[in-house]
C-alpha cells in the first residue's frame, strides 16, 4: 500500500515540477519576445527622429528629387500610425528602400557628397538601418524558440491546456547584402 | 542557441574553477615561502588573504587591467561611428548590452573582447584592422567578438590571463630567490638543501596545473564556436572568412604591445606570422586555415 502511495507521490511532484519549468520558460521566453519587439521600435523611432533633420540638409541641394523626399516623408508618417507588427515591417521596409535611392541619387551631387553633415546623417541612418536588420533577426530567433518550446512534444499538450499560441515571425525581405559595398 | 547555454554555464564553472585553483596554488607557495622564514601560518595566512584580495579585485576590474597593459584607449563615437554602429549592431543581434567599443593604435590586425559579463564588456579592435576591412568583414570580427562575450569566454580568460600571468611571475620570484639564497647557504649548512627539495617539489606541482589553466583558457573549440555563433549573428559567414584571409594574408601581423600572457586573448595570435598547417599544443590559436575552411562550408 504505502509503495503505491510514494509511486504515486513521486510522479504527481515530477508532473508538477515539469509545468512549473515549461510554465516559467515559456513566460521568459515570451517576454524576450516582446523585449525584442522593443528593440526593434526603439531603432525606428531613431531612424524617424533622424529623418527630419536629413530632409533639412539635401533639401538645398536636390531640389530636383522632391518626389523622392516626398515618399519618405509620407513613408515615415506611415510607420508611426501603426502598432500591428507585421505591418510596421512592412512600411520600415518601404522606408528603407526609398532612403536607399535617395542615397544611390545623392551620389550625383558632388556638393551633397563634401557636406560633412550629410555624410554624418548617412552613417548614422546606415547604422540605423543595420540596426532595425539585426533586431528583427532576433526578433525572429526568439519567435522561433518560443514556437520550438510550445510545439515538441511533450511541451503541446501541456502549452495547449494553458493556452500558448505559436508567434509570428516578420517576414524578412530579401536583403541582397553581398552587393551591398560601403567602403569608409 | 540552445548550445549557447551549455557554453555559459562551463564558463561559469571554468570561472570558479580558476579561482579555486588559484587560491590552492598561492597558498601553497605562502606555506613554502613560510618554511623560508621560519612560520608557516603567518606564510599561509597572509598569501591566502592578498590571493582573496588580488581575485576579487581581478574579478572586478581585470577586464582594465588587461585594456591597460595592451593600450587600448575608450573610442570617442565621434571618432569612431563605423565602429560604434557595429558594436551596437551585433549586440542587437546577440540580444545581449552593448560592450564598450576600444580602439588599439596599431597597423598590424587584430582584437579581443574582454571583462566578466555581458554587461560589464568591452571589444577592442585596432586601428589597423579597421582600415583594412570592409563592412562585413568588421561585422564578422565583432561578432566573432560578440560570441565571446556572450556566452562568458569572456571570463575565463580573463580570469586566466591575469591569475596565470600572476602564478607564473611568483614562481619565477620564488625561484630565483631561492637560488640566490641557496647557493650562500649550501656551503656550511644541509638546511638549504631541503627547502632546495621542497621547492623543486612545488615547481613540479605547480607548473602542470599552471598550463592546465592555461588550456581551459586556450580551447580550440572556443574559436570555432565563436566563429559559427559569429556566422549565426551575421547571417553571413564570407564576411568573417573575408577578414581571416586579410588577417593571414597581413604583412604586418605582429601587434606592438601584445605580451604572452594576452596573446591567447586575441582573434588571431599577434606574435607569430601564420605557417601553413603549423599547430601543435603549443600554438595558441587554432590553424586560420582551417577556421577559414570551416566558415567558407557553412
Amino acid at each position: 500500500m504505502q509503495g503505491w502511495l510514494i509511486a504515486i507521490i513521486v510522479i504527481v511532484v515530477v508532473l508538477v515540477l515539469f509545468v512549473v519549468f515549461l510554465y516559467n520558460s515559456v513566460i521568459r521566453l515570451r517576454n524576450q519576445i516582446k523585449n525584442s519587439w522593443a528593440q526593434i521600435d526603439v531603432q525606428l523611432k531613431r531612424r524617424n527622429d533622424l529623418i527630419p533633420n536629413l530632409i533639412e540638409s539635401v533639401k538645398g541641394y536636390m531640389k530636383h528629387e522632391k518626389g523622392v523626399l516626398e515618399s519618405i516623408t509620407k513613408a515615415r508618417t506611415s510607420i508611426m500610425n501603426t502598432t500591428d507588427p507585421a505591418k510596421k515591417a512592412k512600411a520600415s521596409d518601404a522606408l528603407s528602400g526609398t532612403l536607399k535611392s535617395l542615397f544611390a541619387v545623392a551620389e550625383n551631387y558632388p556638393k551633397l557628397q563634401a557636406n560633412q553633415n550629410f555624410l554624418q546623417l548617412q552613417e548614422e541612418l546606415s547604422g540605423t538601418e543595420n540596426k532595425i536588420a539585426y533586431s528583427r533577426q532576433h526578433y525572429n530567433d526568439m519567435v522561433m524558440l518560443f514556437n520550438t518550446r510550445i510545439q515538441t512534444f511533450p511541451n503541446n499538450v501541456v502549452a495547449r491546456m494553458m493556452n500558448f499560441t505559436a508567434e509570428k515571425s516578420l517576414e524578412t525581405p530579401v536583403v541582397e547584402r553581398k552587393n551591398v559595398k560601403v567602403q569608409f | 542557441m540552445r548550445v549557447m547555454f551549455n557554453e555559459v554555464r562551463n564558463n561559469k564553472i571554468k570561472s570558479y574553477f580558476l579561482m579555486f585553483i588559484f587560491l590552492i596554488i598561492i597558498a601553497g607557495l605562502g606555506l613554502l615561502i613560510g618554511a623560508i622564514f621560519g612560520s608557516l601560518i603567518g606564510g599561509l595566512v597572509i598569501a591566502v588573504v592578498c590571493a582573496v584580495i588580488y581575485t576579487i579585485v581581478v574579478f572586478f576590474s581585470g577586464d582594465n587591467m588587461i585594456l591597460g597593459l595592451s593600450g587600448a584607449k575608450e573610442a570617442k563615437k565621434v571618432e569612431f561611428p563605423h565602429l560604434f554602429h557595429t558594436v551596437e549592431g551585433l549586440a542587437v543581434s546577440a540580444g545581449i548590452p552593448t560592450p564598450k567599443a576600444y580602439v588599439i593604435e596599431d597597423e598590424a590586425m587584430n582584437a579581443f573582447a574582454t571583462g566578466r559579463d555581458p554587461e560589464h564588456a568591452s571589444i577592442t579592435v585596432t586601428t589597423g584592422l579597421m582600415k583594412k576591412l570592409n563592412r562585413q568583414e568588421l561585422e564578422g570580427v565583432v561578432a566573432h567578438e560578440m560570441s565571446h562575450v556572450k556566452n562568458f569566454d569572456i571570463r575565463t580568460m580573463m580570469l586566466a590571463v591575469v591569475l596565470v600571468g600572476v602564478v607564473a611571475l611568483l614562481s619565477g620570484i620564488l625561484l630565483r630567490s631561492f637560488l640566490f639564497s641557496g647557493g650562500n647557504r649550501s656551503s656550511n649548512n644541509g638546511n638549504a638543501g631541503a627547502i632546495l627539495i621542497i621547492i623543486g617539489i612545488a615547481l613540479a606541482i605547480f607548473a602542470p596545473i599552471a598550463s592546465e589553466m592555461i588550456k581551459l583558457a586556450i580551447s580550440r573549440k572556443r574559436e570555432y564556436m565563436a566563429d559559427a555563433n559569429a556566422a549565426i549573428l551575421t547571417r553571413y559567414p564570407p564576411g568573417l572568412a573575408g577578414a581571416l584571409k586579410k588577417i593571414a594574408t597581413d604583412p604586418k601581423p605582429l601587434l606592438k604591445k601584445a605580451n604572452k600572457a594576452t596573446a591567447h586573448l586575441f582573434i588571431a595570435n599577434p606574435f607569430q606570422r601564420v605557417k601553413k598547417g603549423a599547430s601543435n599544443w603549443f600554438s595558441t590559436h587554432p590553424p586560420i586555415d582551417e577556421r577559414i575552411k570551416r566558415l567558407e562550408a557553412m
